[in-house]
Parts: structure tokens; sequence; C-alpha cells
């Protein structure tokens, strides 16, 4: 059996939000831009990550909110597919999200023969949102513990500890940093390499405990 | 079993204990609602659902109605009406029975507590008071600011901007003022009796009551008969779309003898209707619920062809039913519908005729746009998600940064 115990046990939380609306509206793509450009963090944040929580099942869902208003409301399908192309999970900042997201738009611009206003009525609102953080009865101090309380931890919390954890509180995917200070580096960095923005939140609460359960089958079964 | 518990079976364990995760982060504390009437209306319905569950929940919530005589009211439905774009004339006597009422009301409710929610324009001018609590103060606000006629808004504005913040249903309905705006969806209690689950013999009894049978699909409107919603617009639509597809078109608006102004337009829709057979118009009484929940859940379609629309909870109460839903996108509906996702957006009687058509000749897509709606209500837009958004409303305002780590 794996004994291994880690100093600090890993205690799940799990998150709530508030959406906001700051007030800032578009009506073409260049007040987009402009906004785009000034917004606080947490706004391009909110675009860029809530339809992670909403995504259920094998339904369609837009990457982020600015790809999906400029493709079905602007109906400027090549940009809108090339920001839904934005691969977020390179970034650890979201300022260099922001730049990378204003840069594909100017670009677009910059050979942009003319531009249509959104019809009336569905102009782009910029939102924000507050994120409430609560503790969960879910702790870990050992990998089976880990795995157990993954299996029965909310969407919401692993969607805290590996999402908001990582680009909104800048400090990391909170599972792999966890697993590296229990000695477990190369399931760590597993954790890290993988892509979380292109599955449900259910698919990845699934890859994560696959990995960490064959991990504990190596220690269990495999003679060292 | 608790009140809350009851919705377990719904919406998971997991929805439920993270509102007594929130109710616990807010145990004693005071939460003041007021509103301007006790019955009737969206905010008294809300009120009626969410005290006890906040109670239930171990905060202390009160409600209060606020006391106002007939030329207030007259001015308040006046200042209702303006701030939503209708053109009123507003005068410096209206504004000043406006501010003696709130001023009297001030002077006799209790005004203490953590955390004050007045809904709707009738009870806002309260703000007045505000430096007499420590209470936070947030507005709630069903109605639609974004075109509001100048004389109301300029008199509405300062009263708003004192707040430390607003409640708005939908991001369209909002001003555009740089105070803190929050997003908070209304809602449906599945377990209401317009709502709850009905076995088949029970939708059978009600369709028998009303001598009514299924041998042509039926396509549904639920909306009072007043001009803003289109009735005339549905007939045509059914009109257009009956040349290709047989069927049959259910209008279940309200009774005129017990909602006059709202049901205006009831005789124009029965001329309109010319005696055709298979246009059945239902005039039911707003506490007529199971039969409203009974013909929703009987129908084939379910349209919402406004011209304005608020929120629409009607058409959260259809995809609710997982029916397939045809809706202008107006007001809140395209918070609640993607269209060719979760339902279908129209914009016009051509638009809507079409998409009758196409729904009808194929059950099967209909079908999963009525499984994807059901579940958009079932993520968004029931009464465990609303209160969940209140608890965060109250937490947010005792707490301002952007993480809270409660």
């Amino acid at each position: 059996m794996s004994v291994a115990e880690h100093p600090q046990p890993f205690r799940f939380v799990t998150h709530l939000t508030l959406t906001e609306l700051t007030g800032r509206r578009a009506h073409d793509l260049l007040e987009l831009l402009r906004h785009l450009k000034t917004v606080p963090l947490s706004v391009i944040y909110y675009h860029t990550h809530h339809f992670l929580e909403r995504r259920r099942g094998l339904a369609p869902s837009p990457p982020n909110d600015f790809a999906f208003w400029i493709s079905h409301t602007l109906q400027e399908g090549t940009l809108g597919e090339r920001l839904a192309a934005i691969d977020t999970i390179q970034f650890t900042r979201l300022e260099n999200l922001r730049e990378a997201i204003v840069s594909t738009i100017e670009t677009y611009l910059a050979s942009a023969k003319s531009l249509r206003p959104a019809p009336e009525g569905s102009d782009f609102f910029f939102m924000n949102s507050r994120s409430i953080l609560l503790p969960t009865s879910y702790e870990a101090a050992t990998l089976e513990e880990f795995a157990h309380a993954l299996k029965k931890v909310s969407v919401h919390s692993i969607y805290h500890h590996v999402f908001e954890a990582r680009l909104r509180m800048e400090r990391g995917n909170d599972f792999a940093k966890w697993l590296a200070g229990l000695g477990e580096k190369d399931l760590a960095w597993q954790i890290t390499l993988m892509d979380p923005y292109t599955q449900t939140l259910e698919s990845l609460r699934r890859r994560i405990l696959r990995l960490v359960e064959r991990r504990l089958f190596e220690i269990n079964h495999v003679p060292a | 079993m608790s009140r809350l518990d009851q919705h377990i079976p719904i919406v998971g364990e997991q929805a439920v204990d993270e509102l007594r995760l929130l109710g616990r982060q807010l145990q004693g504390k005071l939460m003041r609602h007021i509103s301007s009437m006790a019955v009737g209306g969206g905010a008294a319905e809300i009120l009626h659902r969410m005290v006890p569950y906040f109670r239930e929940l171990g905060i202390d919530a009160r409600w209060d109605v606020i006391k106002g005589n007939s030329d207030f009211d007259a001015v308040t439905r006046k200042l209702h009406a303006a701030l939503q774009g209708q053109p009123q004339t507003l005068t410096e006597r209206d504004f000043t029975v406006y501010r003696d009422t709130l001023a009297q009301n001030g002077a006799d409710l209790d005004l203490s507590g953590d955390l004050i929610l007045t809904h709707d324009p009738q009870p806002a001018g309260l703000i007045m008071h505000k430096n007499k609590t420590a209470a936070r103060w947030v507005w709630d606000g069903l109605l639609d600011l974004s075109a509001p006629q100048n004389e109301a808004w300029d008199f509405f504005r300062p009263l708003l901007e004192q707040y430390d913040a607003a409640i708005f249903p939908c991001p369209t309905f909002a001003p555009p003022i740089s105070m803190r705006q929050i997003l908070v969806a209304p809602s449906i209690d599945p377990l209401s009796e317009r709502n709850r689950d009905l076995t088949a013999e029970q939708v059978h009894d009600v369709l028998n009551d009303f001598e009514l049978n299924l041998e042509k699909p039926a396509v549904t409107q639920v909306a009072r008969f007043d001009p803003s919603k289109d009735a005339a617009g549905v007939i045509d639509a059914y009109r257009l779309a009956k040349k290709r597809v047989d069927c049959q078109l259910w209008l279940v608006g309200g009774d005129p003898e017990e909602d006059p102004e709202g049901n205006s337009g009831l005789a124009a829709v029965r001329e309109k209707a010319e005696n055709d057979p298979d246009i059945h118009i239902f005039e039911l009484s707003s506490t007529d619920h199971a039969a409203v929940n009974a013909l929703q859940r009987a129908s084939t379609l379910v349209l919402q062809k406004s011209i304005k629309e608020g929120f629409g909870l009607t058409v959260t109460e259809a995809l609710w039913k997982g029916k397939p839903v045809i809706a202008s996108a107006l007001g809140g509906i395209p918070l609640q519908i993607t269209h060719n996702e979760s339902g279908i957006l129209t914009h016009s009687v051509e638009g809507t005729a079409y998409w009758i058509r196409q729904l009808l000749q194929e059950p099967l897509y209909a079908k999963r746009l009525g499984e994807n709606g059901r579940q958009r209500v079932l993520d968004n837009f029931l009464l465990t998600r609303h209160l969940r958004d209140y608890l965060l409303v109250f937490l947010s305002t005792l707490h301002p940064q952007d993480i809270l780590r409660a």
C-alpha cells in the first residue's frame, strides 16, 4: 500500500460565482477591440472561462464568448474561428491571453474590407464574476485519499483547483503542485500537460482519476 | 422532509449542500426585503417562494410592504411604465408624492439589518434613509431600464446610484451607469403547481375538461391577451404553417374579468381567429396553474412570439417541460435559448411559421431541442440557483473582494 503522506493535506474547496455587468458594451468589432484593451483582467477571464462550468455532456459549446459573438452575431466566421483556436492553456498570465486576443483581432482588421455592426439588441455585454470560495468536507493527505476525494467533490471544486487557481489566481494547477509535494513528480507533470479546455469537467475528473489510479496500481503491485 | 431537501431529487445533493454551506456563512444575519405589494406582481411571487427558504437556511429574513395611497399608486404606475420607455407625463407634483410617501414609510419601517433589498421602483426611494442604518442596500428590479424616458430616468437615476448594487435579470435590461450591477436571472419552482411533474392521466383529465384532443399536433402560446404578446402574429404564423402541416393552435391567456388591462386584446384575438375550429382560446384565472401546466405538457410545440418581453418565464416553464420552443429573440429569451441548440429564436411571423413546419415535420430534432432546453433550465433557471445567487449577493455585499474565501 502507498503510505506516503503529504505534510500538508490537500483541502478541496469549491467555488460559486456571481455574475456582474460592467456597464460596457460593444456594437461592432472596433468597439469590442477598444474595450478589450482596457477592461479589467477579470473580465477577460470571465469571457474565456465561464462556459467551462456550463458545458454538459456532448452539447456543443462556444470556446469563448468573443469567438461566439464574432462568429454568430457579426458573422465574421474566419475571425471567430481564429479566436476559438487560441490555445488558452499556453498562457500562465491573463495579460498575455488578452494580448493574444487583441492581436488576433488587430491582424484581421488590418485586411478587413468592411465590418458589420451587430443587429439591434445583439450587442456584446462585458461581464465579470466574483468568486466565493467555500471549504468542502474533503481533504487528502495520501494519494489514496486524494483519489477518493476527487471522485466525490463537485465539478466546481475541480474547476477551481484546475482553472481558477492557474490563471485567475496565477498560482498554477493546485492538483499538480500538491502531487509534486507528495513526491509524485511524474504524475504532477502529466496533469500539468493536460489540456483541460477541450473537455467537460466530468471528462477531466475521469482523466485525472485514471492517472492517479494507474499510479496507485503501480505503487501497490509493481515491486520496487 | 425539509423544503430544501425536496429539491434534491431534481438538482442533486451537491446543489443543496452548497446552499447550506452558504447559509452557514450568513447565520443569524438580517436580510430585509421591501416591496410594494404582498400579493400579485413578480416581486411578491418571488418573495413568497424565497423567504421561507432563507429562514430554513438560518438567515433572519424579513419582508415588509410599503404603504401608499391611490395617488402614490398612480404615480408609481406611471414611473414604472416611463422607466421602461413608454411615453408618460410625470410632473413635479408626482415626484413630490413619491418622495413624501417614501419619507413617511422610512419613518415607519424598521430599517435595521445587514442587507436591505428593495424590489422594483416603488420602494426604491427608501434609499433616502440609507444613513439611518448600517445595512448594505441593494435594488432588485425585474424591469427593462435600457431605454427609459428622460424625465423618469433623471428622477430615478440619482436614487439608484446611492445603492451599493443593483440587480438586473438580463444584461440587455441594465442602464449604462457605472454602479455595481449584478446579474440574477429569475427562476421557476419545479415543485410548484405550475411546474411540477404530472402523470399522463392528469394531463388527459385536463384535456377532457376542455374538450380537447391531440389528433392534430398542438402549437401553444401561453401569454395574457396583451398586444405586446402578439397573439395576432401567432395566428398569422399558424395559418402560414397550416398550409403545409395540419395542426391546431392553443392560445392560453388570462381572464379579462380578473385583469381587464392585461387582457385588453382578447376581443381582437377572437375576431382574428374567425371561428377557426382548430384555434382554441383559453381565458384562465391567474390561479389556474394546474391547467396551464397540463396544457403546456400536452403541447407539441410552444411559441412565445412577443413584440416586447421581460425575462420570459413562460418560456422557462415550457423549456422545463422538455418542449421545443420557438420564441422571439427579445428580453431575457436569448439568455434561455441558444438558437438551434436549446430552442429556436425568430424575428418575424414568416420565420416563426417556417420553424413550426420544420419542427412538426422533424420530431426527433424537435425532441433534441426540448431535451437541451430542459437541461438549460436545470442548470440555470430553477429556484435553487436563484436562492444561491441571492445568498452570494448577500455575502458579496459584506465582502468586497473579487475572490472571497469564506
